[in-house]
């Protein structure tokens, strides 16, 4: 689906990273980050990601949940895999780690129409239960170790 | 909701059934099957992304749960108000006064000047023509009197109107349908438009139709209101929701109900 519309894309990337700076990473307790050729190629806290918590969170139901929507081979002590979204297995040798970063961060960079959530965004939502207002679905450094764990998939 | 595992939000699936069933209801998929009457041109009713098992049990009377629930709205239909009159004392023959009623509504009501669910219809002949008190959605009494209503339009079209006064109302829960909200910024559509078939976990998405509602759920041993079953996709994606009978989901229930035009009534159908 990313594929689809590659220009369109580099555009909404532009436009993003433009405004960027003012308004889009501005809650002051969100670490900021810096768009470039489709990636954050910086760790967002500076530190290293722990691939080990990295699959936790990932299997996590309150916190990745990446296995509702898609198939990872490895995490296969864990039943039923969804399909909505393409199997992870070798995503690692598709994306560099930057590219991965920012899909965690916010996948509607890549497709406006995706499904996935953006995993740490925080605004732009609307109508949030009380207790997730403000915060992002997972922290920096669980973005982190997503994106750690992702790159152990070859 | 009873069930504290489906209140969380980010937990997508919650009913383990045999995988076996679920690759087997996965295979069905692929095949291009005639659903008969439960599709009409591409709209499906959920009965069809059900598993085999679970559509037996709605398709037999004396199987599915749900009919217990329509003998206690039969009796209540004859059972009197403070004011001594009874449903039965209006509507002495429910098979033909209450026919194609459930398929035909929400409606636009002049009175009210917006949308008034069937719910809301019950309550007014509750207050108004018996004295009684009104009832919540969700309560026994009212899902009995909602699934005894609805089986008097099984194998009815769905047939709302929205043109018209209800046409403002339709163009709002459309709105609303496609919008996205919560944490997880998702709307109706990325899950029962784009996505009817696919595994959401261990959950077979379909495309949320309501010609079965009331539903029985096997979850929670009791059938349920479409408004509480959007209460429940609210929360799933960490949205704060409406309340039942509040004016947003009346409106998307007309929205909804339009979806499935056509299709058949099914109260009261069977879902996991
Ligand atoms: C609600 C469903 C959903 C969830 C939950 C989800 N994803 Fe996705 N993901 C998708 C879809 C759909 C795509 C396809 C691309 C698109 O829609 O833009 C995708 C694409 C991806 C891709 C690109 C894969 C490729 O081969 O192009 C990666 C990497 C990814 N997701 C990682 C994750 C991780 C890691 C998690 C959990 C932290 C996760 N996703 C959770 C739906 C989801
Ligand atoms: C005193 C007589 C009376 C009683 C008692 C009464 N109704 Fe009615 N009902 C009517 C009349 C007359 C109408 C049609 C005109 C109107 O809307 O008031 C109606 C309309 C309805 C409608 C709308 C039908 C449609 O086509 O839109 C429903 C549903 C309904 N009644 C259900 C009930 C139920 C359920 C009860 C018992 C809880 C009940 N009624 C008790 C007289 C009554
Ligand atoms: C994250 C995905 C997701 C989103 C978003 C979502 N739902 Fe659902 N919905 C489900 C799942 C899972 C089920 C149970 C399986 C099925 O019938 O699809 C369900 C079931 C339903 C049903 C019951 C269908 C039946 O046949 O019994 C209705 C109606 C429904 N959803 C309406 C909605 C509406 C309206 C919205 C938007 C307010 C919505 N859903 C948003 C996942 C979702």
């Amino acid at each position: 689906m990313q594929v689809r519309k590659t220009t369109l894309i580099a555009g909404v990337l532009a436009v993003t990273s433009m405004i960027g700076a003012q308004s889009a990473f501005s809650a002051s307790h969100m670490k900021k980050y810096t768009v470039e050729e489709h990636a954050i190629n910086a760790s967002l806290t500076g530190k290293a990601g722990d691939a080990a918590n990295g699959r936790k969170v990932s299997i996590n139901r309150k916190k990745g949940n990446c296995l509702a929507c898609h198939v990872i081979s490895d995490i296969k002590e864990q039943p039923f895999h969804g399909n909505i979204g393409p199997s992870l297995d070798g995503v690692a040798s598709r994306y560099k780690e930057g590219e991965l970063r920012l899909r965690m961060v916010d996948s509607k960079q890549f497709n406006e129409d995706t499904i996935m959530p953006a995993f740490y965004k925080v605004e732009g939502l609307h109508r949030l239960r009380k207790q997730f207002k403000g915060k992002p679905v997972l922290s920096a450094q669980e973005v982190e170790d997503v994106v750690a764990y992702l790159l152990t998939l070859k | 909701m009873e069930n504290e595992k489906s209140k969380l939000g980010w937990k997508l699936s919650s009913i383990a059934l045999g995988s076996v069933l679920m690759i087997g209801a996965m295979a069905v998929e692929v095949i291009a099957k005639d659903w008969g009457k439960h599709q009409v041109d591409n709209r499906r009713s959920g009965y069809t992304y059900m598993t085999d098992e679970t559509r037996a049990v709605q398709d037999d009377d004396f199987e599915n749960p749900g009919m217990l629930w329509v003998e206690n709205g039969e009796s209540l239909w004859s059972t009197a108000g403070a004011n001594g009159k009874s449903c039965a004392s209006c509507h002495a023959d429910p098979d033909k006064d209450m026919k194609g009623v459930s398929v035909s509504y929400p409606r636009y009501d002049k009175k009210l000047g917006k949308i008034i669910t069937l719910e809301q219809m019950v309550n007014r002949e509750l207050v108004e023509k018996m004295g009684d008190k009104a009832e919540k959605f969700d309560s026994k009494k009212m899902l009995s009197l909602m699934t005894f209503i609805g089986t008097k339009s099984r194998d009815m079209p769905v047939n709302v109107k929205i043109d018209g006064d209800a046409n403002p109302f339709f163009e709002k829960g459309k709105a609303f349908y496609y919008e996205r909200r919560g944490q997880l910024d998702m709307s109706c559509a990325n899950c029962h438009e784009d996505n009817p078939g696919n595994m959401i976990r261990a959950n077979t998405l379909s495309e949320g139709q309501i010609n079965g509602f009331p539903t029985y759920r096997l979850k929670w041993q009791k059938p349920g209101s479409v408004h509480r079953r959007f209460k429940g996709c609210n929360k799933q994606v960490r949205a704060k929701p409406y309340k039942a009978g509040s004016d947003e989901y009346s409106n998307l229930e007309l929205y909804v109900k339009w979806r499935g035009r056509g299709l058949p009534g099914e109260t009261p159908a069977v879902r996991n």
